[in-house]
């Protein structure tokens, strides 16, 4: 059922070289390609829309979902809404990603809607990949919108990661924290030739002692265009650190928005943001290393990227 | 096997044109440790970068084992065995200590290997290994990185610029271990530029650069005894002070 473009795909976006152990559920060219539960994870799909929830059931521990999404198939457009819910005290990783292939002059789009409703001392990690490739005329578009509401005393963990082959993404992350609960977010951006890449966090901290870190690290190349908007408000005593740092090169450019919106007194903010060319003495080291200026380059990038 | 011929290095300052370095000659012989001295501003940072490729003479030659490496880049000349070590030297976000050393090594080094060069220059390697080369760093620790990475290149010909500048007194001391320890083995040609006393005092030949010249060149017996007492051959404390390290 999965073809060999689709393999390579799922390589890439969910490190999936195999059938994925514990419970997953791919979906490739908008049909369900394979599903596994098991007995702490159910997976069903939804009546009214395209998608599926996800119920974990308390307690759950060590345990891993996997639902990555595959287009080969030029001229797709989907929207797909899928909902976790996740019992109290469990730790569980989940893997989504989306890889596009497309050929044809046609574009392709996967709109995925992610919800998390994370129960009370839980602990997520979330990991996220976006990858397009194939030599088509046809855009490859990907808008992903995630919520997550975090109960007490949860904690999340996002990576999001979107390297190569994606020409328009809008990426639109929300999340609500109630007391103790903590998010990490940590974005990993490249864009080259026309890309846009767009991503919004808003992160609201609503109890007492709700911590909130959101870091973007993103090289624009050629002619891209990336813009990074982070808003955390502060409603309790938390504390919020948002960050974005972007190499920007060729004829790129970055725009980068970080807000901070404290309405307690008790609310501690920080934002960052830097824009900055790979810097010359960097590369000249590399060089006296024995790397010629583009290696030096690629290293400077990989690093920073990983 | 090195010979720096009529080198010249002038420099566009408000219009008007400025010698940095003025028909300079300068032999290093091969297996020899060499320090060069002198007042600031004489050119002694910047003719260690025309060796390394970093800057480009106006005017002269280099000759490196026979070959005339003028004309080449900072790679070619580091891959023809110079390496160099920077007096500020850069900082990398995600790069790692072990990431940086396998590329100097220009291999993948073992992880025992990486190890050794960290000890060799006083850190203890399962602390630094996994660290990145970033801000997070001292300056200390950042400049014995570096001399890590030149030691781990292990080429024909080492250039130190000033390795003693920024770091604490703990620090010199065991930099010193490890000049002596190169000095000992003795398989390569060391070129440092060096205030510092106790470095002079574990020359082979002793370079003293002014106005951009070599005023005085020569064995360490004979050259050291004119600097002791002058500013070309400061103590630690002086060292310190200039390095902006704590020493008071």
């Amino acid at each position: 059922m999965i073809d060999a473009i689709q393999k390579r795909l799922l390589a890439e976006i969910a490190d999936l070289h195999t059938v994925p152990t514990g419970a997953y559920n791919i979906r490739a060219n908008s049909k369900l390609a394979a599903r596994n539960t098991t007995a702490n994870i159910d997976i069903v799909s939804k009546a009214d829309v395209s998608g599926i929830d996800i119920r974990i059931k308390p307690g759950t521990k060590k345990e891993s979902v996997h639902i990555p999404v595959v287009l080969s198939d030029s001229g797709l457009k989907e929207t797909v809404y899928n909902d976790f819910y996740i019992g109290e005290d469990c730790d569980v990783v989940i893997v989504a990603g989306c890889g596009i292939h497309n050929c044809g002059v046609q574009d392709s789009e996967h709109d995925g809607v992610h919800r998390f409703f994370v129960g009370k001392n839980s602990k997520v990690k979330y990991v996220e990949k976006h990858y397009g490739e194939g030599d088509g005329r046809g855009k490859r578009i990907l808008n992903p919108v995630t919520e997550a509401y975090l109960e007490e005393g949860s904690s999340m963990e996002m990576e999001m990661v979107q390297i190569k082959g994606v020409d328009s993404t809008v990426r639109t992350t929300k999340a609500e924290l109630a007391a103790n609960a903590s998010l990490v977010v940590r974005e990993r951006l490249m864009t080259h030739g026309n890309q846009k890449a767009k991503s919004i966090y808003e992160t609201y901290l609503n109890g007492d002692g709700a911590a909130a870190d959101v870091v973007s690290r993103s090289v624009a190349r050629e002619e891209s265009f990336q813009e990074f908007s982070s808003r955390i408000t502060g409603n309790a005593a938390c504390k919020g650190h948002t960050e974005c740092d972007a190499i920007i090169m060729d004829k790129a450019r970055v725009l980068a928005i970080p807000q901070l919106d404290a309405n307690n007194v008790d609310a501690a903010l920080v934002h960052e943001a830097a824009i900055g060319k790979i810097a010359g003495e960097q590369i000249i080291k590399l060089m006296t290393l024995g790397l010629t200026q583009e290696q030096a380059e690629e290293q400077i990038i990989n690093g920073f990227l990983k | 096997m090195l010979e720096l011929k009529d080198i010249s290095f002038n420099v566009q300052d408000d219009s008007k044109e400025k010698e940095i370095i003025r028909h300079l000659d300068l032999n290093i012989d091969d297996g020899k440790f060499v320090v060069v001295t002198g007042p600031n501003g004489g050119g002694k940072s910047t003719m260690a970068k025309l060796i390394a490729g970093i800057e480009t003479p106006t005017e002269g030659r280099i000759i490196f084992n026979g070959e005339d490496i003028t004309g080449k880049s900072i790679t070619e000349r580091a891959n023809l065995g110079i390496s160099f070590a920077f007096q500020q030297p850069a900082r990398f976000k995600g790069i790692t200590v072990l990431d940086l050393l396998r590329i100097a090594a220009g291999k993948q080094l073992t992880v025992s290997a990486c190890c050794e060069f960290l000890s060799e220059v006083g850190l203890c390697a399962r602390d630094y290994i996994n660290r990145e080369v970033n801000a997070s760093l001292s300056g200390g620790e950042l400049k014995r990185i570096e001399i890590a990475t030149v030691l781990a290149r292990g080429t024909q010909l080492a250039i130190f610029d000033e390795p003693e500048a920024g770091i604490d007194l703990w620090s010199f001391q065991n930099l010193i271990s490890v000049f002596e320890r190169m000095r000992t083995a003795n398989t390569r040609s060391i070129l440092i530029i060096s205030h510092q006393e106790r470095i002079l005092q574990i020359a082979d030949e002793i370079v003293v650069l002014a106005n951009g010249q070599v005023t005085k060149h020569g064995p360490r017996e004979e050259i050291l005894p004119e600097l002791l007492g002058t500013s070309d051959a400061v103590g630690v404390c002086g060292c310190l002070k200039r390095g902006g390290a704590n020493c008071d």
